[in-house]
């Protein structure tokens, strides 16, 4: 790695469509960044897949890549049909919460059940937040949204545990305030030999922040650190007491058979049978 | 708290030894017939409808299958999956309908022809995708084996209910193509047709067919595999940057191809970028994706005519039931009324013209099919008022309009007319 890092030999040159302060840049950076010192020169050997949400603008169509933008939520299951008739090409899905954890949920835990050797990149705004800021099965309890005007009584999704009891061979949550951290987990996912999930945390002062009483990226960012657990501390930590924390860190990482090598040896068997 | 599952260990240990893969990749060979994988010569199957779908399918070179289990499409789902990785394709159960066409979308761009295979209640979860595949120029085919809706219905009993959705099921302007199979025959040539199609157009094809002719065995023909016209889609020479328009049927590059290409379901430009505020931009692309359905109907339409320009009641019908009109042409011929038909093996694009021709010369059009009127409205619009229009419809238990019952129809309204 001796080139020095430029987001721009990744990008086109379009103007990025984020909001002042938004989280999606700082996971953008981070998985620039990661592409970059795992030593790719460009991104040819990716394939982004991502729904419909403001994350999912994160690679279509400002990466200079292939990129499939697809319905909402069924980024997965494209990203499914090109990693098994392609299984030599990177294929990575970016999504929100609400693509990847409400509307594309079931796609995701099997996924992840499979161990579909893909990188899925969830960016978690707690909000939906291009519609202008609905509650999302990530919202926090209480939390106020354009339509939880009287604050949100549900309780949201841990994504990251979820995979993890699917299945998946690497799962990491970081928040935008960890970003050197986000970026080696990046790094690690794309490694991962099987399905690797990362949740990155991130501040939407847009839709989110300003209802909640944190104005600012800056007054998010600080939210997330103070709030921030690593899963050591979480474990020795009270139920109640986790109510409103974080808890970040790197939840699982094994190796084992993956779909595309169970699919490929059972066509070679086929193949010889036949 | 965050260990391997003690199933898991167990699954990667016997994968390590080739546990258990063994017993469930042990695919019979099968013992009368050739495989395809080797130039098969003509030969004859006494196949299901399902079957001469699946073949066709294997014929036309569909190599990625993704479905979820559904009476009566079932059994394609399961062929495939017992053919496809003989011949090097792919066959996966998807959770659901909708993650089955998105898998089969995402193949279509890493370069497969994929199909997907469903009836009417997957059909009704396929629609966002159906669009999206429809806005993004992705061939890929989609099986529907109609059986009698709504909702869950009458889950094995036959239908033909998902005509207009066919036609009208995803949102937004769109055109669609179409085809109705009436024979085991049909099903093995349409599925090729089907292909050949969504690859020459660029866009997605339904198979629509039934539950009658998806579960019924007839005797059918393959075929050499070099005989079969086989179509493909496309490809863009190396300078070419535009896929999604400045021309009818833009080429179709692949991922991982290195053309950098931005797929987007989006209104976008030529080069695939989105532009969702120019009306100009939008009215083009989707002026210019219904146009190249509807400028080239000529050659998407195909229909098996008889006695259409002299006959005295013209039938109207597809799928199962068009199975009943030749027996009523010759019940007919024993009343003295001259009977002919019209049988449809494109439904969309809709085949204005032959009905109109067959409207001229005739005192009354039957429309015969399995649901409540829906292509009879079609024919209506179609002759504009020339000629008068009379519906032959029978629904539920997958009981068939018989021959005696088209009979006593035209009987009852050509003599009322004179």
């Amino acid at each position: 790695m001796t080139e020095k890092f430029s987001a721009r030999k990744y990008l086109r040159y379009i103007k990025l469509p984020f909001c002042q302060g938004c989280g999606g840049l700082t996971v953008m950076n981070c998985f620039l960044r990661a592409v970059h010192e795992l030593s790719h020169k460009d991104l040819s050997t990716f394939v982004f897949c991502s729904g419909i949400g403001c994350a999912s603008w994160i690679p279509s169509p400002y990466f200079k890549a292939d990129s499939i933008h697809t319905t909402h939520g069924r980024s997965i299951p494209v990203a499914t049909g090109v990693k098994l008739v392609q299984p030599n090409l990177n294929v990575v899905v970016f999504g929100g919460d609400g693509d990847l954890a409400g509307i594309g949920l079931s796609h995701l835990i099997h996924a992840a059940r499979r161990n579909l050797n893909i990188t899925a990149i969830m960016v978690n705004n707690m909000i939906y937040g291009m519609t202008g800021g609905q509650v999302a099965p990530t919202t926090p309890l209480g939390a106020e949204t354009t339509t939880t005007p009287y604050g949100n009584s549900e309780y949201p999704l841990d994504a990251t545990r979820l995979v993890v009891a699917a299945g998946a061979s690497y799962a990491a949550r970081w928040t935008t305030a960890h970003h050197t951290r986000l970026k080696e987990g990046m790094k690690k996912a794309l490694k991962t030999k099987g399905f690797a999930f990362i949740e990155a945390v991130s501040q939407c002062p847009t839709a989110f922040g300003r209802r909640v009483g944190l104005k600012t990226a800056a007054d998010m960012l600080r939210w997330f650190k103070e709030n921030s657990v690593s899963i050591e501390e979480a474990e020795k930590m009270a139920e109640d007491k986790l109510m409103r924390k974080i808890v970040v860190g790197e939840f699982i990482h094994r190796e084992f058979p993956t779909f595309t090598d169970t699919v490929y040896e059972v066509m070679r068997e086929a193949r010889n049978s036949a | 708290m965050f260990h391997f599952y003690e199933a898991e260990l167990i699954a990667a240990h016997r994968y390590k030894h080739r546990l258990y893969l063994k017993p469930t990749t042990k695919i019979p060979t099968p013992k009368k017939e050739a495989p395809m994988t080797q130039a098969a010569p003509q030969s004859t199957h006494f196949w299901q409808g399902n079957e001469g779908c699946a073949e066709g399918a294997i014929a036309a070179g569909c190599r990625f299958f993704a479905g979820y289990p559904i009476t009566p499409a079932t059994e394609i789902a399961e062929h495939l999956a017992k053919r496809l990785p003989q011949v090097g394709g792919i066959a996966i159960q998807m959770e659901d309908e909708i993650a089955s066409l998105g898998a089969v979308i995402g193949a279509s761009w890493a370069g497969a022809k994929a199909m997907t295979a469903t009836s009417g209640p997957g059909f009704s979860l396929m629609q966002e995708n159906i669009g999206y595949a429809f806005m993004t120029e992705t061939p890929c085919v989609i099986v529907n084996i109609q059986r009698a809706g709504p909702s869950t219905g009458q889950a094995t009993k036959c239908g033909q209910g998902d005509v207009m959705q066919t036609r009208w099921g995803t949102h937004g302007d769109h055109a669609m193509i179409a085809l109705s199979p009436n024979s085991v025959q049909e099903m093995y040539n349409l599925t090729i047709r089907a292909f050949n199609l969504a690859e020459r157009y660029r866009t997605p094809v339904v198979l629509l067919a039934d539950e009658i002719i998806a579960h019924m065995r007839e005797e059918i023909t393959t075929p050499q595999l070099k005989e079969i016209e086989i179509v493909d889609r496309k490809k863009p020479k190396r300078t070419e940057k535009t896929f999604f328009g400045s021309q009818d049927i833009p080429p179709m590059p692949a991922v991982g191809e290195g053309y950098n290409i931005p797929v987007t379901g989006s209104t976008h430009n030529e080069t695939g970028h989105r532009y969702t505020a120019d009306p100009i931009v939008h009215r083009k692309l989707v002026e210019r994706l219904v146009g190249k359905i509807e400028r080239n109907a000529d050659q998407l339409i195909e229909y098996e005519g008889y006695n259409i320009d002299e006959c005295e009641a013209g039938i109207i019908s597809y799928g199962c039931t068009s199975r009943a009109i030749y027996e009523t042409v010759e019940l007919a011929k024993k009343e003295h009324i001259k009977t002919g038909f019209i049988r449809l093996k494109t439904i969309w694009p809709f085949p204005d013209r032959v009905i109109q021709r067959m409207a001229q010369n005739t005192k009354a059009l039957f429309v015969a099919e399995m649901n409540l009127k829906q292509l009879f409205y079609e024919v209506k619009r179609a002759v504009e008022g020339t000629v008068s229009v009379f519906p032959i419809n029978k629904i539920g238990g997958g009981e068939m309009i018989t021959p005696g019952e088209l009979l006593s129809e035209i009987v009852r309204r050509t003599r009322n007319l004179d």
